[in-house]
């Protein structure tokens, strides 16, 4: 019997009325049809701390290229070991130098990447918050002991580059036993920020182009850590095996004085190598 | 508002649902049936991911179908691509992890068929397959559209298996689960609004008319 007959029969038989079930597959089968659009657009892996520059950049690549291309943010860590494991990307954006020299040694990418900007990160403290934003470190050392820290948001440093500089901070200042009770750790750079914003942590460590971006000047107040205090942020991005065209128009757009312009707006030091 | 997250999620049900209703009916039916004794063990395995955590589903599905595992291996060179961290890598994920919501109540469906109704059908001279479509879908019929409704639902809601499993590639793996997760990192609070309510409207909608569904059957056979 041809499957049609069947599945006719089953839905005639049934003690259901049919129309809505009809309605179901109808739906199921648009679905289905409907939205199986062309990948052609590239992925690109961007470490969180990206979130609002990188998102500005792309936005005026498609403008002035008609190319479009897909921006997934994350922790630098876990993007390389998705693409170890065959996650299609085609370009990523590291926040650290470490991730591209191990995908390279694997070889999973095109060449040497190129070093696209040097983070800073800083003391963020939002409104309501009884913690000065004070780049010492001083009163958070007090609030440790006096009791106004409940929570303190970094990124997790096992796999967040700007995790591992909030770490040598607190290590550099001698608080990192301190205040591991009070830590809450972000999945990824943007994750820290917003439970640092979210009221419910009295303070925490993140980029300082996100803590400077609109969306969270207005949560509250921050101070820049000294750039001595943790190895420096070399964001080194590189592309990756399988990248095609507008992947690799992207990755030359990057290095262009515009894409550079905006990098610096957003706190960014421009790479002084090459 | 990210539309594309929705319709991924919506064809990664739609797949899910339809691939476990055909396993659905061939298990369930055949659990419901047998009295063998390793059947409690087949229906604890299937009912694992009931409590498993999806991080330790994620793991597994990781491990067994990863570029390293013979199954990522021998997938990738056929397809040319590898299974994890795409959209087919998602609904094997799906398949696995929404077992126990399809078979579970189709196995209650065909367990609730008296055993003499079967035997009468097979008296009046029925073949298996006559009997199963006359008699034993019909009655079963609640069963199964409550496994198909709960498949559906659950899919739309899984969250931690999809984003080890999947990633988060937009327009490729990024559920709108995962859309909301994203958008709540990008400080994008009206997107993450919009795209929660959506999402407690289509759940509250498909779970209402699962419940809508079985009062009306229920009163037919009461």
């Amino acid at each position: 019997m041809p499957v049609r007959a069947v599945v006719l029969r089953v839905i005639l038989r049934s003690p259901i009325k049919h129309s809505w079930l009809v309605g179901l597959l109808v739906t199921a089968l648009l679905t289905l049809c409907g939205s199986v659009t062309a990948q052609e657009a590239p992925v690109v892996a961007a470490a969180a701390d990206l979130q609002f520059a990188l998102v500005e950049i792309a936005q005026s690549f498609r403008q002035e290229t008609g190319q479009d291309i897909k921006l997934s943010f994350g922790s630098s860590g876990n993007f390389a070991a998705q693409i170890e494991n065959g996650a299609p990307f085609q370009l990523l954006l590291s926040a650290d130098e470490e991730y591209v020299s191990r995908l390279k040694a694997h070889g999973f990418t095109l060449d040497d990447g190129v070093l696209y900007a040097i983070g800073r990160i800083v003391l963020f403290i939002p409104h309501g918050s009884t913690l000065k934003a004070d780049a010492s470190l001083r009163d958070l050392r007090d609030a440790l002991v006096d009791g106004r820290l409940k929570k303190f948001a970094i990124a997790n440093p096992e796999h967040a580059p700007y995790g591992r500089a909030a770490r040598s901070v607190l290590q550099h200042e001698g608080l990192w036993e301190a205040i591991q009770p009070f830590l809450v750790l972000g999945e990824n750079a943007a994750q820290a920020a917003q439970f640092a914003t979210s009221g419910s942590a009295q303070g925490g460590m993140m980029p300082l182009s996100l803590a400077q971006a609109p969306a969270l000047t207005q949560r509250g107040q921050f101070a820049p850590l000294p750039a001595d205090w943790h190895p420096p942020l070399r964001q080194r991005m590189v592309l990756l095996r399988g990248a095609t065209g507008p992947a690799k128009a992207f990755y030359a757009y990057l290095q262009t004085p515009a894409a550079r312009a905006v990098f610096s707006r957003y706190g960014f030091i421009p790479p002084d190598e090459r | 508002m990210d539309w594309s997250a929705l319709m991924i999620s919506l064809q990664l049900a739609v797949w899910t649902v339809a691939i476990l209703l055909l396993l659905g009916l061939v298990v369930g039916r055949r659990l419901a049936y047998s009295r063998w004794r390793g059947k409690v063990l087949v229906e604890a395995l299937l009912a694992l991911p009931l409590v498993l955590p999806p991080t330790v589903l994620g793991y597994y599905l990781l491990v067994a179908a990863g570029g390293a595992s013979p199954l990522g291996r021998l997938y990738e060179r056929l397809v040319g691509q590898p299974l994890v961290f795409s959209f087919e890598g998602l609904v094997l994920a799906s398949v696995v992890f929404n077992l126990p919501f399809a078979i579970q109540p189709i196995q209650r469906g065909f367990e609730a068929i008296p055993l003499e109704v079967r035997e009468v059908a097979a008296c009046c001279g029925m073949t298996a397959r006559q009997s199963l479509l006359r008699i034993e879908l019909p009655l079963a019929w609640r069963g199964i559209v409550s496994g198909a409704i709960l498949t559906f639902a659950h899919t739309l809601g899984e969250f931690g298996v999809v984003l080890m499993v999947g990633g988060n590639i937009p327009g490729e793996t990024q559920t709108i689960a995962i859309a909301i997760y994203d958008r709540v990192q990008a400080f994008d609070q009206a997107a993450a609004g919009t795209m929660a309510a959506v999402l407690l409207a289509i759940s509250l909608l498909t779970i209402t008319l699962s419940y809508a569904l079985s009062a009306r059957i229920g009163r037919r056979h009461g």
